[in-house]
């Protein structure tokens, strides 16, 4: 094989990995509109009126939530199941981004934190879950392969619903519901004792991480002045009286 | 929660906002049992796994990499030394030993999706491209191909290995298990895209030698990877097209010696057109110091 012979094959395998990517943007493009069109749905929590029709809102997305998952169907068979990592820069940002959302919308619903298992479902059966092998295995197909969300993409998108529940609880303290702030409070705390447990790298994932203190901070500041006017008493009772 | 444990807990951490390592116990204490935590614990023991899987594979890569170095130097040695083979002997050698730890890599990757920690590991690859490419030329005059790398890089697994690397399974298997480690195509064009340094380095050496016929060997060899790299220009990623700089340099450098060798060849006795060419080649050299 002569010199220009291997080039012009090496330029054949360049061409072609330039072509997947190419097809891969076009798919994250999509993505991404799917993606804002759930935040513009879902922003409208933060506003005075929309505390009420929150479940209406969540049902939405929801419905959201299937276009999500055609399209990362369709995202999955444009690359060789087996080099998820080789393309994972493409996909990684909105894949957060909907961690992010599939995370507020079930927050918003149940008040917990959604689990990766919860998350694969809501993004679409086909996502399947990377496990890690913590058990030596030497076969190949012992370990679940394909478009799987892997765990700092995970963590980040959790990370986004941190700032952007501080959000809210400001915005529901606006609207008059006192109670919610608090139950922000204890959920934010449990998500950063979480996050304290992990031994994170110098990476994007820690500086991500690195931010949550503010959110705490906010929400602290939140829960003080209501406390500091009793009015966090004030919720509690309703919340009883309601009961 | 009861709002009053609610606004005394927060009350509390307020004020140990500072001393983290206080806040943090009487958090754990609080809620260590919980799904959350449980789930976090799982996590923190995946990402342990992940980032020391990286730390080894960043480590094998810098042996890689010092190993593959070594036998470049020594590699260059074979312009001066008249036991060339020898030397080649010695050489392949030490690529014998760089490739066990290629395997360990290979090992470390099974059942990995390779481009995960491809980041950790190309540095070492692209080196050890460059002293196979390197030994190969000086045998055969000829550019390795990426295909007959990758046969190289095809292990078996050993018994021995068996018994200490695989707790899991049975020693008395006796089926041999294959796996391999493939350099990518950009892994590949970048080991080669050194190479050219190196060829210039042995270019201006075997001048000063009194070789006259290597340099003009060189120079056609190095025109053809020059043209090949000009053929896949910017389309190949952002490294590639960085390296057809210093490529374009190395290339001028030995067609520059080509053509001294040529106009003042005839002028300048044998013996002393060493001498011309090993000032030469220390200005050069003093050249790359400075750059």
């Amino acid at each position: 094989m002569s010199v220009s012979e291997m080039f012009i094959t090496l330029q054949g395998v360049l061409t072609a990995d330039q072509d997947i990517r190419e097809e891969i943007r076009k798919v994250v493009q999509t993505l991404e509109q799917t993606a804002r069109e759930i935040l513009t749905l879902l922003q409208g929590v933060h506003q005075g009126a929309g505390f009420q029709d929150i479940p209406k809102k969540c049902q939405k997305a929801r419905e959201h939530f299937g276009t999500v998952r055609t399209q990362l169907a369709s995202l999955k068979t444009k690359f060789p199941a087996d080099q998820y990592y080789r393309f994972h820069e493409h996909w990684r940002f909105v894949l957060q981004r909907l961690v992010f959302l599939a995370a507020f919308v079930v927050y918003l619903e149940t008040e917990t934190l959604v689990t990766r298992e919860a998350v694969t479902e809501i993004l679409g059966s086909m996502i399947l879950i990377h496990i890690a092998t913590l058990v030596f295995t030497l076969v190949e197909a012992d370990r679940e392969r394909g478009f799987h969300l892997d765990i700092e993409d995970y963590l980040s998108g959790i990370l986004t619903l941190a700032s952007e529940l501080s959000r809210l609880a400001v915005n529901s303290v606006t609207a008059g519901d006192y109670s919610r702030p608090l139950r922000i409070s204890t959920f934010i705390n449990e998500l950063d004792s979480g996050f304290r447990l992990l031994n994170l790298k110098n990476d994007s994932l820690r500086k991500r991480y690195d931010g949550l203190k503010y959110d705490v901070k906010k929400i602290e500041e939140v829960v003080y002045d209501l406390s500091i006017r009793g009015l966090n008493k004030e919720a509690a009772s309703d919340a009883g009286g309601e009961k | 929660m009861s709002s009053k444990e609610g606004s005394g807990g927060f009350r509390k951490r307020k004020h140990d906002n500072f001393p983290h390592g206080q806040r943090k116990d009487e958090k754990n204490n609080v809620n260590s049992s919980s799904s959350l935590m449980v789930s976090f614990k799982s996590f923190q023991l995946e990402l342990d796994t992940r980032h020391d899987k990286y730390e080894r594979l960043v480590k094998l890569s810098r042996d890689i990499t010092i190993e593959s170095k070594r036998t470049i130097f020594l590699l260059h040695r074979i312009t001066s030394d008249p036991n060339g083979e020898e030397i080649l002997n010695e050489s392949e050698a030490k690529l014998e030993a760089v490739r066990q730890k290629i395997k360990q890599v290979a090992q470390e990757l099974i059942g990995e999706d390779m481009y995960q920690f491809h980041r950790a590991i190309s540095p070492g690859l692209q080196e050890y491209v460059e002293a196979v490419s390197f030994q190969y030329f000086i045998k055969t005059r000829s550019l390795i191909s990426v295909k007959e790398i990758n046969k190289q890089l095809i292990f078996t697994m050993e018994d021995e290995e068996e018994e200490t690397n695989m707790p899991s399974s049975n020693p008395h298997d006796k089926q041999l298990y294959t796996w391999s480690l493939k350099v990518t195509p950009v892994d590949y064009l970048l080991g080669v895209a050194d190479l050219t340094g190196e060829l210039m380095r042995m270019c201006i050496n075997s001048v000063g030698n009194g070789d006259i016929d290597t340099p003009f060997e060189l120079s056609q060899f190095l025109r053809q990877i020059y043209d090949g790299f000009s053929y896949i220009g910017n389309t190949g990623p952002y490294e590639v097209s960085k390296k057809l700089y210093t490529l374009k340099q190395s290339l001028a450098k030995v067609e520059n010696a080509c053509y001294t060798l040529k106009v003042r060849g005839s002028e300048i006795p044998k013996h002393m057109l060493a001498d011309v060419f090993s000032t030469k080649a220390e200005m050069i050299d003093r050249e790359e110091g400075l750059s």
